[in-house]
């Protein structure tokens, strides 16, 4: 099998969800779509293992599954929205998942992206023509 | 004849539906963000359009990856909210119009767009976050909705030119239809974030301004880049910003900015607000 390569395949850190990965973890994502419905999440929360099975979920797919490993799920082909259908309601919000990827608390994530918005009352106001409170 | 007086866009994260469901518009986070909707809200209560187009992406709650139309349109008269998963409570079903979806999607056709049509189709956090925001929460809404989706999930997705010129297909499609409807189009989504990977909270403040600035007085500005290119600068999760070009496709070439407000961070995303009235 031959796969075409992308200019964004050289982003770092970031894993674009394309037809590649979506082929290849076809089964782990299904498995994450299930988490729509509470019957499912408590379904798989009764016996992790089995509901993997249940999905033809195998291998690597389904150890990264069993130890709630977030970066190798998205490596190994996660969708992150998909993802986050089994993240969120286990209590792992998109930035606790943040701070995982990059090895830091979610203290530490959550201060790195208020930074984002240090001085942004003055710089909107010096474009001009913005709404600014 | 229909018409189509304006468009806006907002921000349509999982975060906005639950500062709103949990009463923290006003807490110290939020107030900022919030309080640069109400010229939006205000000149959609001045304008009472009968009909909004929504276009959002669907995050996995209508379309699994078995099957990803590139674009889909609802033509239905009801569209339900559900359990995402997310945690969100899920709202009460939103009010369509079957006859003139159908109408535009004979004319998207007719104009070379291959949509997708949907007579079921639950919509997500993507849709339902911005009606929220911009009309406040209701049991019965009040206004009709057509829902718009575009894949932004799983690459190819369409190019911010592709989308750009739907828009105006859109607007052809919507100024044939005969009956008296006042249209406005939801551009949802962006700006830039990043929830995936080590680069995970990812913003760029100066590209965000930038895509605001040029959306509103000079979208083709946007089709100079690739998916990839946007993807670099806004993030993964940023490449939603390519569906507010299908609202501003659908829009008159000059257009009246009546209302501009970014904020950043909220959640891990840089959110714009834009108003924009077609001229008369
Ligand atoms: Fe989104």
């Amino acid at each position: 099998m031959t796969w075409t390569t992308h200019d964004y395949e050289n982003i770092p850190g970031t894993y674009v969800f394309d037809g590649k990965h979506s082929y290849g973890a076809y089964p782990l994502n299904k498995l994450l779509f299930s988490f729509n419905t509470e019957e499912c999440r408590t379904e798989f929360d009764a016996d992790p293992a089995a509901y993997c099975d249940k999905f033809g979920v195998e291998g690597k797919y389904k150890e990264f599954v069993l130890k709630k490993d977030f970066l190798g799920m998205l490596r190994a082909g996660a969708n992150i929205y998909f993802m986050a259908k089994m993240a969120i309601p286990r209590g792992t919000s998109v930035q606790d998942a943040g701070a995982q990827f990059q090895g830091i608390t979610t203290k530490e994530f959550q201060a790195k992206l208020l930074a984002k918005g240090d001085g942004l009352v003055e710089r909107l106001a010096k474009r001009g023509g913005y709404w600014n409170g | 004849m229909a018409k189509i007086i304006g468009g806006v866009t907002s921000s349509h994260i999982p975060a906005v539906g639950n500062a709103i469901a949990n009463n923290l518009t006003q807490e110290p986070y939020w107030k900022r963000f919030f309080d640069g909707y109400a010229p939006a809200k205000a000149w959609l209560q001045e304008k009472k359009p009968d009909v909004v187009i929504v276009v959002y992406n669907d995050h996995g709650l209508n379309f699994f990856l078995d099957k990803m139309p590139t674009f889909a349109l609802g033509c239905a008269d009801t569209y339900h909210n559900d359990d995402e998963g997310w945690a969100l409570k899920p709202v009460a079903p939103f009010k369509g119009d079957a006859a003139f979806s159908w109408h535009i999607a004979e004319s998207l056709v007719e104009q070379k767009f291959d949509i997708c049509t949907c007579q079921e189709m639950k919509v997500d956090h993507g849709f339902v976050n911005p009606i929220r925001a911009l009309y406040g929460t209701h049991d019965v809404w009040p206004v009709t909705t057509i829902p718009l989706a575009v894949n932004t999930v799983q690459h190819p997705v369409p190019t911010a030119a592709r989308c750009l010129e739907l828009g105006k297909a859109l607007r052809t499609a919507v100024e044939s239809y005969p009956a008296d409807l006042n249209v406005v189009i939801f551009g949802t989504g962006g700006l830039s974030h990043q929830l995936q990977g080590e680069r995970a909270g990812l913003i760029d403040v100066e590209f965000d301004l930038e895509c605001m600035e040029r959306i509103a007085n000079d979208p083709e500005w946007m089709t100079q880049f690739s998916n990839s290119e946007i993807m670099r600068r806004a993030g993964t999760e940023g490449i939603e910003t390519i569906m507010w070009l299908v609202m501003r496709g659908a829009l008159q070439s000059n257009v009246k900015v009546v209302h501009k407000h970014y904020h950043a961070p909220i959640s891990n995303t840089g959110a714009g607000v834009l108003v924009l009235e077609n001229y008369l």
